[in-house]
């Protein structure tokens, strides 16, 4: 049973509907699963050496104890993150005789070979050779300790599996859990209880008498039980139906009247924005990314205007990026409708143009309080939010021409590369960096003032032009066309 | 209304559609049938400019389809739910696509309440979502919208499909009323032989892309299409023998 599992696996990932066309984004993660591994390995190597030298009097392995909680903390909140769970179609295996437990067991057993549950390996093994082979410990003690790490860093997988299973649909019930993390976070960082250093105790306890490895074998067979008998609970059809029947929310955005023409296309994306995951993730990372200027302003370390510029851009820009970057693929599911329907390309881009423009002057008010760091600052963010209605507002459409990759508007946005493609990495260097250069060059040779009067003016050549650039655009995206209705049908990843 | 002229579409050396010439007067209903894979999609997205012909032009009231935006304003479609903006309600959606065809708020309610008894009670002032609601609904919500603001051509594909018989009988009703004023040109496909033959006036059999029958509907069509379709049956049960 589970080589036909593994078979039908095999072929939905060679047979979907991507594959080859995102080479450069999987050279990408191959890359960055490259990067950490060599990066976790060099640190399993050198940890030892490095313990013994910076704390000669203190024994490594009950330092590294001390620090696992912190580290089996980091690590679920990275999965939580950044881990994709392995997803089996059940749909169509529900009315074929197989026993719901296989598939179950297949979905969980997957989930162990993640690339996340190798990179601890990088870590736990070398410094496990290293201690054996100094011979602080006996080779039993270190090899129940390897053990026992392992075992660990499974049950942060399975306890992340139900975590992401179970209580995503239900956020609530997991916050007495978190507020336990915080007070155990905060009486450890008041040294009122240090849990971190007891835990510690507990694994050096463990090391003396490795037998003791048992247990957390035993957790993570408990955690497997868990997840099974969750995931089996789940094995219907409408446990996935069930959820979606919420109310609609009806708010009609009615004040939007006053665009004319532009209303309704204006009304639609206001929709789209509100009811859908991903897009609506964009207006909560938006508000989260204007805090940027806080780590940057205060520092004398970035002190060159030529970076405020940067961050001015970035804080103005950051939903004009994100939203503006996959226009037209949030509408992939219905593109054949806005295109047989009667509406104007002109039209249905202006009022992306302006919704985006909307946004950027938005997050320039917003970002006024910046005043409190000089006079300077709020003049460059002012001028960054000119540059980028501008300028890159036109430049963004412009690429959007190039997408054809559609998006689920229902998935979550994190780890979510649908309709990442080439064009949007290629768009961003000239959206962030054609401006810094600009500036820094004016700046360089005229002056700061002339740095600013010199992208102001590129912003407000580009609103007059506006028209024209957009009759432009339009046409691009006429000619982009049938491309773009034919990649917004392929459904796979 | 509508030509197509010298028209085909290759798909990877393939020809799925070759019409030498089709031309449909205006107020005709017209009916397209054929088994799957015979074009009848192929030639309605050539219609609505969804996809490029590989020889040939559609022509829209005189309006080259590919080289022009201006056939949009009068041409209504449903083809698929590709067509349907899952986040919106349905009435949000009938008064979006009424705000693209110059019908405001009070004229699609007055234009929705001719089709209360089509929608049954589970369309409108239900809270739901488009994507929430079933595969038959949608399409009733689909249809409607395709009626909005009196276009002037109407495409339907297979707009039986999914719908419950009673959804069927006022359906045919309501595409019967639509082509009275012989005003409004409508284009159906469908598989089924009896609900087509007694709406369309004119029905066109697509095999293999190509037209191979050009009906004026009458009381023989639906025998001459059975016996058509069964011929076909025949034919290939000779082949495997």
């Amino acid at each position: 049973m589970f080589k036909r599992f593994l078979w039908l696996e095999w072929k939905s990932f060679f047979r979907s509907a991507s594959v080859g066309k995102s080479i450069g984004l999987k050279v990408l993660l191959i890359f960055l699963a490259l990067y950490f591994s060599v990066a976790f390995l060099a640190l399993g190597i050198g940890l030892y050496p490095l313990l013994q030298e910076t704390f000669p009097d203190q024994d490594p392995l009950q330092m590294v104890n001390r620090f696992v909680l912190l580290w089996l903390v980091f690590e679920l909140g990275f999965r939580f993150m950044l881990q994709t769970l392995p997803v089996l179609d059940i749909k169509p295996l529900l009315n074929l005789p197989i026993p719901r437990r296989k598939a179950v067991n297949f979905v969980l057993l997957k989930s162990m070979y993640s690339f996340f549950n190798f990179l601890p390996l990088f870590i736990i093994i070398p410094f496990g050779i290293f201690c054996i082979y100094k011979g602080d410990y006996g080779i039993w003690n270190i090899l129940g300790w390897m053990v026992a790490m392992i075992a660990t860093t499974q049950c942060i997988n399975f306890l992340n599996f139900i975590i992401k299973k179970k209580f995503t649909d239900n956020l609530k019930a997991l916050i007495p859990a978190i507020l336990l993390v915080v007070i155990l976070g905060a009486l450890e960082y008041f040294e009122v209880f240090e849990i971190s250093f007891w835990f510690g105790k507990m694994m050096d306890y463990l090391v003396l008498n490795p037998y003791l490895a048992i247990v957390p074998i035993i957790l993570v067979i408990a955690f497997y039980k868990w997840n099974q008998l969750n995931l089996e609970s789940k094995f219907y059809l409408d446990a996935g139906l069930k959820e979606k029947q919420k109310d609609a929310d009806t708010k009609d955005f009615v004040w939007t009247k006053k665009f004319g023409a532009l209303a309704p296309f204006l009304q639609l994306d206001l929709k789209l924005i509100w009811r859908n995951k991903r897009p609506k993730t964009t207006i909560y990372m938006s508000l989260l990314l204007l805090c940027y200027g806080l780590f940057i302003y205060p520092s004398d370390m970035y002190g060159h205007p030529a970076m405020y510029v940067f961050v001015g851009i970035f804080m103005t820009g950051i939903f004009m990026i994100n939203f503006g970057q996959f226009v037209p693929s949030w509408d992939a599911s219905y593109y054949p409708m806005i295109m047989s329907q009667n509406i104007p390309l002109k039209d249905y881009l202006s009022s992306k143009a302006m919704l985006i423009s909307f946004s950027v002057i938005i997050l320039a008010i917003l970002s006024t309080p910046y005043i409190y760091f000089g006079w300077n600052i709020l003049l460059i963010n002012m001028v960054a939010a000119l540059y980028n209605i501008g300028v890159n507002v036109p430049i963004l459409l412009y690429s959007g021409s190039f997408n054809k990759k559609r998006i689920d508007l229902d998935k979550s946005p994190f780890m979510n590369y649908q309709g990442t493609g080439a064009a949007q990495w290629i768009v961003g260097l000239p959206l962030m960096f054609l401006p810094i250069l600009i500036f820094w060059l004016l700046d360089y040779f005229i002056g700061f003032e002339a740095g600013l009067i010199g992208l102001s003016g590129l912003g407000i050549l580009g609103l007059l032009l506006r028209s024209s650039l957009m009759k432009y655009i339009a046409g691009v995206y006429q000619k982009r066309k049938y491309a773009m209705i034919n990649g917004f049908k392929q459904t796979g990843e | 209304m509508i030509t197509a002229t010298n028209l085909s579409k290759i798909y990877g050396g393939t020809k799925v559609l070759n019409i030498d010439h089709l031309d449909i007067p205006t107020g005709e209903s017209f009916g397209l049938v054929g088994n799957n894979g015979a074009g009848k999609t192929t030639f309605f997205s050539l219609l609505l400019d969804l996809i490029q012909p590989t020889t040939g032009n559609i022509f829209n009231n005189e309006i080259t389809v590919s080289q022009s935006e201006d056939w949009k304003p009068f041409t209504a479609s449903f083809i698929d739910e590709s067509f349907l903006i899952g986040y919106l309600t349905p009435e949000e959606y009938f008064y979006f696509v009424g705000d693209l065809r110059g019908a405001n708020k009070a004229d699609i309610d007055a234009f929705l309440a001719n089709f209360e008894d089509f929608f049954h009670g589970e369309i409108i002032g239900r809270r739901k979502y488009l994507r929430d609601l079933s595969k038959g609904n949608q399409k009733k919500v689909g249809i409607v919208a395709a009626l909005i603001g009196n276009p002037k051509v109407v495409i339907l594909d297979e707009p039986f499909a999914n719908l419950d018989p009673t959804t069927q009988i006022r359906l045919k009703k309501i595409i019967k009323d639509l082509t009275e004023n012989r005003e409004t040109t409508v284009l159906i496909s469908s598989h089924d032989l009896i609900h087509v033959t007694e709406v369309c006036e004119r029905i066109v059999v697509l095999a293999k892309g190509i037209p191979v029958k050009d009906i004026k509907t009458s009381e023989a069509t639906l025998s001459e299409l059975e016996s058509y379709f069964s011929g076909e049956v025949g034919a290939a049960q000779a082949e495997e023998l």
